[in-house]
């Protein structure tokens, strides 16, 4: 049996990141375990750009962001093992793996972090009535194909949800010449970002229908077809919207699940509207010694912001691993009145640190107002002109008001929409 | 080609027919339409081996339904193929219902199926807590089971082969014509025609077509009756642990509630009479309709659990029996038509009482010398524990490269589905060989790589590679 004292699950921007911080803090023995054949995860098929403006200050692909990451762990001298699945994690902490070329592998760890990443929605989810014709994907798989292959999924597109892969791929395909008819979103607003709205669809004027859905598919073997509803406020179609929109490729984009089977399996506490752990301010589960980052624990916007948490992780394992953790005494936080949810889900009040309260709404609100309160007393407040579901919000949390909460606190994070 | 006997039609049926004829040496071919095995309705079914107790008793459908039940298991065991003995339940919902359950036990014992009881509500709590609280009391089943039909359908072609039948796939029969020495000429919608001295017609949902070139009507038409199902995620696979099932309607047994072989749980039929024999579209209507009355018998059902929906057709004839019968129009062909429930479960049996009518037919029989009728159980990762799979990665380091993360299956299990005999050929042959892409991603990640793998091992670009044959296409051509 291995031992290592880091093991990070997945070798994507999250896994990385939380490894080389847990290096620079003075972790010597960290593996990294990837299912893939390279480092970098999904990154690796984002030829296009956009990525670590924030973390760089300067507009990169996604291969390229990688491949910075990429050098680092290799000039770190940390451990990798690619095409490596862990198949599971026992209750202390052994992690076993199988891979082509090593067969099973058991290694034991002193602490975990969890970057399995996500999984985008498939159709099943969906219940879309018609036909099970090919021409049907998810816009990871035909951007997988079309960047990484060289082959394209089909001509005459329609894509069904807005969220940014979806964006990206209407582009992406009307640049490689197929025809991208519209793309259709259930929800009154768009899910991706605002950029990718004005650089993937008005730029090259493909419709985007709000309140809109593909209630069936038609076509035996491959797609022709695609009837479109509008939807009603509940997100009901409006009988007498259909419209026949003939195609032969249906991409979906309807959403992002984080990957935490293996958490599950581990009896890790999962939040129900994120999809991923219940973590503190260091991003420790509520498994001791197991951390969690990037998209397995929410699903982030940015890369950039992945890899700012993903070091919080890696900075929070460190201390862990090298005893610098006391008893914890935590304190709740809950998202009330349009705040979906919050991450961390609670806060160890003896951290000593300022702390970042990452946050998304239910809808699009126009100058509203973000409270953090406990027992009615504000803590913090901040007005922002516009919150969109689509961007992750944070507000910040200073150490002396965390300092001067009890244990089993709630602390309340609220919105005011200004008159 | 010339051949003794053509089987059309490589379902569960015509693949169970043709492996009973490769117990003897004669040349047999299997004609199949679709791409692959199992394509029609053995596809999308409630895949239930039932107790038998529903059909009327002296018919064809109780006979071979109790007779095939009671093959299965051992069948099971000698193709490698899961089944699962959990038993079901019909349950009753108002007290007019609790008629209808003393004529189900009384026509369950008519037909002999043995072990059945009705059961009080408490009882039925006890066994099943998850049930409905309406469920007043129960029609217990102990010899129900669960079976995978397709895999049942790809062994026993698998195994026929191995023991020298001949599988073509894409053959649709489009006309039967007679040679000057007598025999059936085959004729393809495309490629060559095909000679055989005996037809066995087994097309399901088609078979009253082949009927119709063979001069017989039959019982009239077949008519397509669609169903609609959902099936959910593992994790609510342990909602329930036997098969529900409600009262019987004159459109069929209702929407039942089952655990699969796999885990899995599964909601449905529905039942509409639909016009053409290959429409298995679903509708908004149908699967909401499924939904709502699965959850009568199971409240705690969501929409939420849901990975996928589909559709399957039953043959269903207006006789409402199984019809097999030496064909009248002509001499030496014999027609299995209208098989829909409980077909699946009779099948075994119904491939014995075609091969005790072809030795009538075709005179005595000499046995095949080297007949085997066992078929080697493929590797199965997922159920192995780490010493097992050490010792097979060892041998084979493709059994170390997972490739289906949902449901852990290995590149090696996949290279086999297409090695093995009459093997995967497109993406869905080698999910339903090897539940790559079924389980709750459905294929997001491992699609792509399941074309790679099989353009590879075929010898294709991977533009030419279909989901189901046909123009099932799944990517158009060459990026710019």
């Amino acid at each position: 049996m291995l031992s290592y004292d880091l093991v990070v699950v997945g070798g994507g921007p999250a896994g990385m990141a939380a490894a080389l911080k847990a290096k620079e803090c003075g972790v010597e023995s960290i593996v990294i375990l990837e299912r893939a054949e390279t480092l970098g995860g999904i990154l690796q098929q984002c030829i296009h750009t956009g990525f670590g403006l924030h973390y760089f200050k300067e507009e990169l692909s996604g291969p390229e962001y990688a491949h910075r990451f990429i050098r680092l762990v290799e000039e770190n001298g940390i451990d990798v093992k690619t095409d490596t699945m862990v198949l599971g994690i026992s209750g202390d902490n052994i992690v076993t793996a199988v891979s082509h070329d090593e067969g099973i592998t058991e290694i034991t760890a002193k602490a975990i972090v969890l970057a399995m990443g996500c999984r985008e929605r498939p159709r099943g989810a969906l219940i879309i009535a018609g036909t099970r014709a090919a021409g049907v994907m998810t816009a990871g798989t035909a951007q997988k194909y079309v960047n990484l292959n060289g082959y394209m999924p089909g001509k005459k597109v329609v894509i069904l949800g807005s969220g940014d892969i979806g964006l990206i791929m209407a582009r992406r395909m009307t640049l490689e010449g197929a025809q991208v008819k519209m793309v259709c979103e259930l929800m009154p607003y768009s899910s991706g970002l605002s950029r990718n709205i004005v650089q993937c669809l008005e730029d090259f004027d493909i419709p985007l229908k709000l309140s809109c859905t593909v209630v069936k598919t038609h076509g035996k073997e491959r797609l022709e077809g695609v009837t479109i509803a509008k939807v009603d406020r509940n997100r009901k179609p409006i009988p007498g919207t259909e419209e026949f929109v003939e195609c032969d490729t249906l991409l979906l984009s309807v959403g992002l699940i984080p990957e935490n089977e293996l958490s599950r399996a581990m009896g890790i506490e999962l939040d129900s509207v994120t999809g991923g752990p219940v973590v503190d301010e260091s991003r420790m589960t509520t498994h001791t010694g197991v951390f969690a980052c990037g998209n397995v624990l929410h699903v982030h916007d940015l890369v950039d912001y992945v890899t700012l948490e993903s070091q919080t992780a890696g900075e929070g394992a460190a201390n862990y691993i090298l005893g610098k953790r006391g008893e914890p005494a935590y304190a709740q936080t809950k998202g009330i009145d349009g705040i979906r949810y919050v991450v961390p889900q609670r806060i160890n009040t003896h951290c000593d640190r300022n702390v970042k309260l990452y946050f998304r709404v239910g809808q699009t609100y126009k100058n509203a107002k973000v409270y953090v309160e406990c027992n009615d007393e504000v803590l913090v407040s901040r007005t922002r002109p516009k919150l969109t579901p689509g961007e992750m919000e944070d507000i910040l949390l200073k150490k002396e008001e965390i300092g001067e909460l009890s244990a089993g606190a709630e602390l309340i994070v609220r919105l005011e929409v200004q008159p | 080609m010339f051949y003794d006997v053509a089987v059309i039609g490589a379902g569960v049926v015509g693949g169970l027919i043709a492996r009973e004829l490769s117990k003897f040496n004669i040349k047999t071919v299997l004609l199949e339409k679709c791409n692959d095995m199992a394509m029609g309705t053995t596809k999308a079914n409630s895949a239930i081996v039932h107790a038998g107790f529903d059909s009327k008793p002296g018919s064809l459908k109780a006979q071979l339904n109790v007779k095939g039940s009671e093959a299965m298991e051992s069948l099971c065991a000698k193709l490698a193929v899961p089944y699962k003995r959990t038993g079901s339940f019909v349950i009753a919902f108002g007290e007019e219902q609790l008629a209808t359950l003393e004529e189900l036990l009384e026509r369950g014992k008519a037909n002999g199926v043995k072990g059945l009881e009705i059961i009080s509500r408490e009882r039925l709590r006890q066994m099943e807590p998850n049930i409905s609280s309406e469920a007043l009391a129960a029609l217990w089943a102990p010899t129900a089971a669960l079976v995978s039909p397709y895999e049942l359908n790809i062994a026993a072609v698998e195994n026929a082969v191995v023991n020298g039948v001949e599988f073509r796939r894409n053959f649709d029969v489009v006309k039967i014509g007679r040679a000057a020495d007598g025999a059936y000429e085959l004729a393809p919608a495309r490629g060559d025609n095909v000679r055989a001295k005996y037809i066995i017609n087994a097309a399901g949902v088609e078979s009253d077509d082949i009927a119709a070139m063979l001069g017989d009507t039959m019982c009239g038409k077949i008519i397509p009756r669609k169903g609609e199902y959902l099936l959910c995620d593992k994790n609510c696979g342990t909602l329930v642990s036997h098969i529900i099932f409600q009262c019987p309607n004159e459109m069929g047994k209702g929407v039942l509630v089952t655990p699969t072989v796999h885990g899995n749980l599964l909601i449905g039929p529905n039942a509409i009479d639909i016009e053409e024999k290959d429409d298995i579209s679903t509708t908004m209507q149908g699967i909401h309709e499924t939904l709502e009355k699965g959850r009568r018998s199971v409240p705690a059902v969501g929409t939420k659990d849901v990975i996928t929906s589909f559709a399957g057709i039953r043959a269903h004839a207006k006789c409402d029996d199984f019809i097999i019968r030496r064909s009248e129009g002509s001499a030496n062909a014999i027609n299995v038509v209208g098989i829909e429930s409980p077909g699946l479960s009779a099948a075994p049996a119904i491939a014995e009482l075609v091969r005790s009518m072809f030795e009538e037919m075709a005179g005595e029989l000499k046995p095949n010398p080297s007949f085997n009728p066992v078929r080697p159980t493929p590797v199965r990762f997922d159920v192995l524990d780490n010493e097992q799979r050490r010792r097979l990665i060892e041998k084979d380091k493709a059994y170390g490269r997972i490739i289906c993360r949902c449901e852990s299956v290995t590149e090696g299990e996949i290279l086999d589905a297409i090695r093995a005999p009459a093997g995967a050929v497109d993406v869905d042959g080698v999910k339903r060989r090897t539940r790559a892409g079924m389980g709750r991603c459905q294929g997001g990640f491992c699609g792509s790589k399941v074309v790679e793998i099989l353009a590879r091992e075929l010898g294709v670009e991977i533009d030419q590679i279909t989901k189901f044959g046909g123009g099932s296409l799944i990517l158009s051509g060459k990026s710019k």
